[in-house]
């Protein structure tokens, strides 16, 4: 326990993948709008998806990485391994010290919280939650749901790019156009996630500070 | 040397390498095939070309699942679609035991193969025709193919419109040289009166209005990957 408590707030393997992460997801992001320009409907040619609402709807130039179809294509599948290859590393540190019990979501332990934050949050409930550890019970489901997306979106990225060499995965996911759906529904949920975290953190400056600098060992309530 | 001399000579050094370091991981969107873009070209076409397994079908898909031919868009490079010159036939020449000349009839007379898959286009879109022709595999065993060969390219008479391809993907079983679609003889925009029709490659390999294949030890561009579009572009 002595060593768990003396590890900072964000430990290093942790500040430098985040931070990592946000460049590439940014190149992959951007690039992805990019390619998305070519083609920006949902479903095979002449049977377009009537239930996904964007339709058509493109990103800004300013918003995309790589000019134009071909130079966006080489972008995407150059940053993808790296993008890849740094989640396995933060994926692989979180699960190898131990992180994930303060961070993942467990319903048992964290689902009251939660539901008290957002009341709280609200304004509907006055009394606030009680403290928990580094994360709230809303903060661990946020990021759990963020963990459960990422795969989905590199596997979906997966079976686009080679539909006809992966039949297994690009059928289990319903198809070329559904996973190529699945691909740019998962970048919205994320992009989404992107946004409330940002304004999250303007809100309280001082998780920008721990996930820079690292900050100072925060003792964690047992379970 | 002087120690001047000395000085500049280190100076140059030290300048051509950080230009060389710097060109290797320069990320040029308008020139996507060199620096680090283009080293991981390299490394994809790798990753590609292990994944692929030259016995594994695309599914063949029902009828039911073809496009409105409305649906299916045919690009042009030129200002109008190409016709063909009079008295056309397919040439098929390089590393081969015996050049052909193939007419149409020729090619008819060939045993006949109907693929019906899902066409990847570069784009994103995905759309479904059937296709009839020649397997290439078939003609490269009429050719005599030669074991140096390694990769092949496709002319079209239209000037300026080719591809090369690895030989692999060029001899899989639903790599065929199409002359009809959906029953019919190919009209012009589908590229009148052969062209290349594969499940295991982007739209764009498919090179129309085909007037020589040749096998070859080494690889060449292609119209759309001399501007910058993936060489290898499998599915």
């Amino acid at each position: 326990m002595e060593t768990r408590r003396s590890r900072p707030a964000q430990p290093w393997i942790i500040r430098v993948t985040h931070w990592a992460n946000v460049v590439l997801f940014a190149i992959m992001a951007g690039s992805g709008l990019r390619i998305l320009a070519a083609y920006p409907l949902l479903g095979p040619r002449g049977q377009d998806y009537d239930w996904y609402p964007l339709q058509g709807v493109t990103a800004p130039a300013a918003l995309t990485v790589g000019g134009w179809l071909a130079g966006a294509r080489h972008w995407h599948f150059a940053f993808g391994w790296l993008f890849v290859l740094n989640a396995l590393v933060y994926g692989t540190y979180l699960f190898a010290s131990g992180e994930w019990r303060r961070r993942l979501f467990f319903p048992r332990r964290d689902a009251r919280n939660a539901w008290e934050t957002v009341l709280h949050d609200l304004r509907i409930r006055k009394q606030p939650p009680e403290p928990v550890g580094l994360y709230n019970g809303m903060q661990r489901l946020t990021y759990t749901g963020v963990l459960a997306v990422a795969p989905l979106l590199v596997l979906s990225g997966l079976a686009m790019y080679k539909p006809v060499q992966l039949p297994r995965l690009t059928a289990l996911l319903g198809g070329y156009d559904v996973a190529r759906a699945i691909h740019l529904i998962a970048l919205e949920l994320l992009a989404l996630f992107t946004i409330v975290h940002v304004v999250e953190v303007i809100l309280h400056p001082r998780t920008l500070a721990d996930m820079t600098a690292g900050g100072h060992a925060r003792p964690e309530p047992g379970p | 040397m002087s120690t001047q001399s000395r000085r500049r000579f280190l100076a140059a050094g030290l300048r051509s390498a950080g230009v060389l370091a710097l060109s290797g991981i320069a990320c040029e969107s308008m020139r996507p095939q060199t620096g680090f873009l283009g080293l991981m070209e390299g490394v994809n076409e790798r990753f590609q070309r292990a994944l692929f397994d030259p016995t594994r079908l695309a599914p063949e898909l029902p009828e039911e699942e073809e496009s409105d031919p409305e649906d299916f868009p045919a690009y042009k490079i030129g200002r109008e679609f190409p016709v063909a010159p009079a008295g056309w036939a397919l040439q098929v020449r390089g590393l081969v035991a015996r050049q052909l000349t193939l007419s149409l009839q020729d090619l008819q007379e060939l045993p006949r193969t109907r693929t019906r898959v899902r066409h990847h286009c570069v784009e994103g879109w995905s759309a479904v025709a059937s296709w009839d022709g020649v397997r290439l595999s078939e003609v490269a065993h009429l050719a005599g193919l030669d074991p140096r060969a390694r990769y092949v390219e496709f002319r079209s008479f239209e000037p300026g419109y080719y591809s090369t391809w690895d030989l692999e993907s060029a001899l899989h079983p639903q790599t065929i040289l199409a002359y009809a679609t959906g029953g019919e003889p190919l009209q012009v925009e589908r590229g009148a009166p052969l062209r290349l029709y594969s499940a295991v490659k982007l739209g764009y390999k498919m090179v129309k209005y085909l007037s020589e294949v040749s096998f070859l030890p080494v690889r060449t561009g292609g119209y759309w990957e001399d501007r910058g579009y993936e060489w290898f572009a499998g599915v």
